[in-house]
């Protein structure tokens, strides 16, 4: 009898203890839109975050990784839905993307309450970098109003007196009207929000912004909708009277369909394609290899995020239960970022600096981005003191 | 004040032009819902397959008129044939089983076009010479392509009131919604007829589609949103009348652009700036749907019902 009990013994620990110490993989979500005419940008993010996990050797912290791809339908209902299943049904160790702000904010919760580490890849909500700030939550990409208010202070560079403001009304369009407001010395002539995401035609907003008589015309339209507003800002014939200065409005995904129309106009950014450091010209020469295509800011943020999983990883040797010590090795922002090298404001957030960026006729004769100058070095968002964290 | 003038002139057409395109959608869906009783929600699929034909026939052909036309007949012809293999089977059932059918046929042709096309959208460019924008009084420019979509869709709308009313053939569709057993006594072929009027219907959603595609995109489901607003419509005007949708189109059109352009200012007037930016786009994109629910009040035939119901 006792040593039937040993024998058992030794087997459960023949069986157990290997078990433990090989570990498991590391288990990643990453919830984008992969639907409808948003699924350009949620492919971007992906082929992005494998071309980072290739270059990785397919292993974070040297465990071999496996990633869950969830389709949020553009819908923040269904991207709580997803992170909901990512963590309780999957469990997750860390939970990655996110375009919308909206959707963002909605899944929020979830991830916070189970201390899952979130990476956000896109969305940058004020009420994430302030109020609602989390040890779990970390950002690559950033805080909402920094990119508008950037071009808010191009826009005083040019002696931009006065400004027509139009985005969509969501909690994205209104963190970008409220950034180019705060940096933006003029007058503010007029300020439209419009329906989201489904009113794509402009008309009315574009009839009221030439009434309005500005010196210029600001604009947030991320994805299709950037292409319809450029489309009928050309045909209004307002190109030759209102200079238009954009946020997240012409990126590598809408450019094949603006073409022509977005030669010429400004925007900031804090990745550009030709942004000159090696991390960048090998992400950018190997995606364009591997897709006929180049990546966008979008993807560009995704690659960070798998390097800043595998910087926490590789921290804590593997050991994913230690959420401490991997939430410390990751404010260090301790990996080799595609924008060049960054740190962590107390609230999670990128401290960056943020570019000017142009569109001009390539070799090939076809629009591409071109870094221009550098409008705001090592730039912190305006909500960061509203975080308790320290 | 003069500017303010101009501006709610140009925003009238803008609102006359968003109301023009709505007529050409909710045409096609009254007349298909007044003659053959039968609810297509499926409608906006044939919307965006015009825009996707158009897109593809541009991209061969180089002409954006030649486009619109092979555009117009390929759409019909898939009208036809759905009309044929699917639609035909689900006449003089219940209108939830229309319902569920047509809501099939929509991921259907969602998944067909991704098929096909692809899901990453297409683009249709305009000729130059609608690419500009056209004095039209000293000092206001207006697009020249939403004013050419102006002329067309009128020119289609009296067209169609002409065939309706004038013709052997409005006739006969006339007759067929009132009496089905009465005019296939006569010697009519009234599936033929229907296929016709289904087909033709499909047709004129496709030119709302082409229409629309320079102005929008071409993209997967591009149908589904403004399908909604012809419904509305075709509910105010009163459910298989042309001259109903006609005049329910244009107004709904006014309301939505021109609520859209002047609501904030209004609200700022008796609010603080934050409320009424929070409060305006709202509301505005509520105002057709608040206009539904006061017509099915205090008139829930429509404004002009067709007659015999």
């Amino acid at each position: 009898m006792r040593k039937s009990v040993v024998a058992i013994s030794a087997l459960i620990a023949c069986l157990g203890v290997p078990a433990l110490a090989q570990q498991k993989s590391v288990k990643i979500g990453f919830i984008s839109t992969f639907s409808g005419p948003p699924a350009v940008i949620g492919n971007d993010m992906r082929n992005s975050f494998e071309l980072a996990l290739d270059h990785l050797g397919r292993k974070v912290g040297g465990l071999p990784v496996e990633v869950i791809y969830e389709d949020d339908q553009q819908k923040p209902e269904v991207g709580k839905q997803k992170t909901d299943k990512l963590i309780e049904s999957d469990h997750v160790d860390f939970i990655v993307g996110y375009i919308w702000s909206n959707v963002l904010l909605a899944s929020l919760k979830p991830a916070i309450d189970s201390k899952t580490i979130m990476i956000s890849s896109n969305a940058g909500p004020s009420q994430i970098a302030g109020e609602l700030c989390s040890p779990y939550f970390f950002s690559t990409s950033w805080q909402n109003d920094q990119t508008p208010a950037a071009i808010g202070l191009y826009m005083n560079q040019k002696g931009v007196k006065s400004a027509y403001l139009v985005g969509p009304n969501y909690a994205a369009g209104k963190d970008m009207m409220a950034g180019v407001k705060a940096t933006f010395k003029g007058k503010i002539v007029g300020e439209e929000y419009t329906r989201w995401p489904d009113q794509l035609d402009f008309s009315a907003e574009l009839s009221k912004g030439r009434a309005a008589k500005p010196d210029a015309m600001f604009v947030f339209y991320p994805g299709a909708a950037g292409v319809q507003f450029l489309n009928q800002y050309v045909q209004a014939g307002l190109k030759n009277q209102i200079p238009l200065y954009t946020a997240f409005t012409i990126d590598e995904t809408t450019l094949p369909r603006q073409g022509e129309n977005a030669l010429g106009i400004p925007g900031a950014q804090e990745w550009v394609n030709d942004l000159p450091n090696d991390a960048n010209k090998k992400f950018v020469a190997d995606y364009k290899a591997k897709h006929k295509a180049s990546p966008s800011f979008y993807g560009a943020q995704s690659y960070d995020a798998a390097l800043l999983v595998n910087s926490a990883v590789a921290a804590v040797k593997g050991d994913v239960a230690r959420k401490a010590d991997m939430i410390k090795a990751m404010e260090k922002a301790d990996f080799a970022s595609v924008r060049g090298s960054f740190r962590y404001g107390n609230n999670h957030f990128p401290i960056q600096n943020f570019y000017l960026q142009d569109v001009v006729k390539g070799p090939d004769g076809m629009p591409v981005l071109k870094t221009v100058a550098t409008i705001v070095k090592d730039d912190q968002d305006v909500f960061h003191d509203k975080c308790t964290m320290k | 004040m003069h500017d303010e003038v101009i501006l709610l002139f140009e925003q009238c057409l803008n609102g006359l032009q968003f109301g023009l395109l709505l007529f050409l959608l909710a045409a096609g869906l009254t007349l298909v819902f007044g003659i053959m009783d039968f609810v297509n929600l499926a409608h906006g699929s044939f919307y965006m397959l015009g825009a996707y034909f158009a897109a593809t026939f541009a991209a061969l052909t180089q002409s954006f008129v030649l486009s619109a036309v092979l555009a117009l007949a390929a759409t019909l012809a898939v009208g036809m044939a759905a009309e044929v293999i699917a639609i035909r089977k689900l006449y003089g059932r219940d209108h939830l089983d229309h319902v569920l059918g047509t809501f099939g046929l929509i991921l259907f042709f969602n998944e067909l076009v991704r098929l096909i096309w692809g899901p990453a959208g297409m683009n249709l460019a305009l000729p130059p010479y609608l690419s500009t924008s056209i004095e039209i009084l000293p000092d206001v420019y207006y697009p020249a392509y939403r004013l050419a979509v102006i002329m067309v869709a009128l020119v289609v709308a009296f067209f169609l009131y002409i065939v309706v009313m004038r013709t052997r053939v409005g006739m006969l569709i006339r007759a067929g919604a009132s009496n089905r057993e009465m005019v296939s006594a006569l010697g009519i072929n009234i599936r033929l007829l229907y296929t016709f009027v289904f087909g033709v219907g499909a047709a004129l959603a496709a030119l709302a589609g082409l229409i629309q595609a320079p102005i929008l995109t071409v993209q997967i489901g591009m149908g589904e949103n403004i399908l909604i607003v012809a419904l509305v419509v075709i509910i105010i005007g009163g459910i298989g009348s042309i001259r109903g949708a006609f005049i329910a189109a244009i107004f709904v059109g006014l309301v939505d652009t021109v609520g859209r352009a002047f609501l904030p200012e209004f609200f700022r007037l008796v609010m603080t700036p934050a409320a009424a930016s929070a409060l305006a786009p709202a509301l505005s994109s509520m105002l057709i749907y608040l206009l539904m629910a006061a017509v099915l009040v205090l008139r829930p035939q429509g404004f002009f019902p067709a007659d015999g119901r």
